[in-house]
């Protein structure tokens, strides 16, 4: 009855919308109905779990899979960590319990070998979060560094034949991680009154920008060798990384230029007229205001790098799409580029949907209490 | 006495348009000074000088003994010793009222966070919102919001304040709280510096009372002589066009 009323007020409320409605409906049927018929019995979907391994971590040896869990358990453990010490949130109940929800679920169709690991990284989060409510600032910024070295340690040398996911996520992180200082420091430099950093940012932000993502990543892989003893056999991801960060520091400082901007100019002299010199404004007052304002334009930076990770396999690199490819190459899967393109098509939405999402709850947590 | 603020001959420019002509101003340690004036007259420009807020083209100012020169080392300094207070509040939205009066102390004469806390709750007790103090800016009201500032600007226990015109954006009903605030301090011998249009505050509380118009101070006297006795035609202008 409450349908039929539904339907009746949002859908057939008049001649002309009754006709749209019909109109649509016949559609979506005749567009859909080839789409739903494939994918229920024509697509062979059991590629998919077939090359998994393929997908989430390349040719990568299986002995040298620790490697990447160990990667995962620390950046799980100390993003927790800062956030929690940071904002002094508590761990929510639902994250253990899923955690351990998702173990549960996920448990039968892994090796058993990979059965602790995926413990430990699925703990890894809420546990860093518990300790995060306890240790200071200085505690968590020295996590940051040594889980930044640990990381760097554990994947120099070993990236040659690391591809799939992980590449794809791992470029991203390490990319974002770069970039933000950069960005801010070429924020800093074009809005501040030194007229040498002025020009030098302006410079390169215009520069980097004025060149296709490409061929900063072509420049990058040739030239980064340059500045590195030529006794180093760099890694291309290294090259990679550089060139992915150098891209978007200039589009992340164009962002924070722009909240920069728009803090009150009483905001500059409340902190002059306390005695704060030009840098500790900047550090107190002046940044968390812009970056605040400008929260949604820099993770929806981050998410560009996410996907545009898809361009390094150009370089030699396996990342996420290259591997899908690689895929539909071998005999026994021809023919099942669909299934498999969708199937990284979502992965890339749900990484791209987390990451909005969790700029909507920084953005909520940021604004708390002000107006 | 040697004066806490000294003036000479104090010039400066807006582009072409002269703003301060030649200001001359004395100002003793425990002096309260109003200034008053039409809008346009300077007299902001005036105060704002006193901590280079504003640079000015020609002229000195030596505040407390430390000359305001194009030295960053004596900004700086003039600057730990000068407290202001903003028509428009001007507090940090993203701290809480204790964290935006900590927050100068902490990182400027670098005080540990028990001391700068204890301080600013004195403080916060002494300008009656002690009870405010996790609040953050904006869930204040406008005269909750300028005793903040009066607040955060004691916090750094200056020597001299300046206050340009703290009530006027505030409702009528809040413009009391803000100048009983000001009364107190001005009891407690602070150096006040204030533009206002308040008359009755500048009547009550000043030792004198400046008129500036056009960037110039026109006339300066006590109180009761500048209000009932105004020598300068354009000071009785001025003052019979807002007294009453």
């Amino acid at each position: 009855m409450r349908a039929a009323v539904w339907l009746k007020e949002n859908l057939f409320n008049g001649w002309f919308n009754s006709l749209l409605t019909v109109a649509t409906a016949w559609f979506l049927y005749v567009t859909l109905r080839g789409i739903l018929h494939w994918a229920f019995t024509e697509a062979r979907w059991f590629v998919v779990p077939e090359n998994m391994r393929l997908l989430m971590v390349g040719s990568l040896p299986p002995d040298q899979v620790w490697r990447l869990w160990t990667v995962a358990v620390l950046v799980l453990f100390v993003s927790g960590l800062v956030y929690a010490s940071r904002t002094g949130a508590r761990v929510p109940r639902w994250m253990w319990v899923g955690a351990l929800l998702l173990f549960a679920a996920v448990f039968p169709t892994v090796f058993p070998a990979t059965r602790a690991f995926l413990l430990l990284t699925l703990l890894a989060l809420p546990t860093g979060m518990a300790l995060g409510a306890r240790v200071t600032d200085r505690w968590a910024k020295a996590a940051i560094a040594a889980a930044l070295a640990v990381v760097i340690g554990l994947l120099w040398g070993n990236t040659e034949r690391l591809g799939g996911f992980s590449l794809t996520v791992l470029l991203t992180v390490l990319a974002s991680v770069l970039a933000f200082p950069l960005g801010l420091l070429l924020a800093l430099g074009r809005t501040g009154k030194w007229p040498v950093f002025r020009t030098l940012s302006i410079l390169y932000i215009e520069l980097i920008r004025g060149v296709p993502l490409i061929t900063v990543l072509f420049l990058a892989y040739y030239m980064v060798p340059l500045f590195l003893p030529a006794s180093w056999r760099v890694p291309t991801l290294f090259s990679i990384v550089v060139g992915f960060s150098m891209f978007a520091a200039a589009y992340l400082a164009e962002y924070v230029r722009g909240g920069i901007q728009g803090v009150p100019k009483g905001q500059y002299e409340a902190a002059w007229a306390l005695g704060l010199s030009g840098s500790q404004s900047a550090r107190y007052i002046i940044l968390p205001q812009a970056i605040r304002s400008v929260i949604p334009a820099l993770i929806g930076q981050l998410i560009a790098i996410f996907k545009d990770t898809s361009l390094v396999y150009i370089l030699g690199l396996f990342d996420l799409l290259f591997m899908a490819i690689t895929v539909t190459r071998n005999p026994k899967y021809l023919g099942t580029e669909r299934e498999i393109l969708l199937f990284i098509a979502l992965i890339y939405f749900v990484g791209a949907a987390l990451m909005s999402y969790a700029s909507r709850r920084i953005e909520r947590a940021m604004g708390l209490g002000t107006r | 006495m040697e004066p806490i603020i000294h003036m000479e001959n104090v010039n400066k420019w807006f582009g072409a348009l002269h703003v301060l002509k030649g200001i001359n101003l004395d100002v003793a340690k425990g002096e309260v000074v109003v200034i008053i004036g039409p809008s346009g007259s300077g007299k902001s420009t005036l105060i704002r000088t006193v901590n280079r807020l504003e640079e000015i083209q020609k002229g000195r100012i030596v505040v407390d003994g430390i000359e305001l020169n194009r030295d960053v080392r004596n900004i700086d300094a003039v600057r730990k010793e000068v407290g202001m207070v903003f028509q428009s509040f001007n507090l940090f939205p993203h701290m809480t009222v204790l964290e935006n009066i900590t927050l100068a102390p902490r990182i400027v004469r670098k005080w540990p966070r028990e001391k700068a806390e204890k301080i600013a709750m004195e403080l916060l007790e002494r300008v009656g919102i002690a009870d405010q103090a996790e609040k953050y800016p904006a869930q204040l009201s406008g005269g909750q919001q300028q005793r903040v500032a009066i607040a955060r600007a004691l916090a750094m226990q200056p020597k001299i304040m300046l206050f340009d015109e703290p009530t006027s954006a505030l409702d009528p009903e809040m413009v009391g709280e803000v100048l009983d605030a000001m009364k107190e301090l001005a009891k407690s011998g602070m150096t006040m510096l204030v533009v206002t249009h308040e008359m009755g505050f500048a009547r009550e509380v000043a030792d004198r009372v400046i008129f500036m118009d056009m960037g110039e101070i026109i006339e300066e006297g006590e109180p009761d002589q500048v209000f009932s006795n105004p020598r300068h035609e354009r000071t009785q202008a001025f003052l019979g066009r807002i007294l009453h």
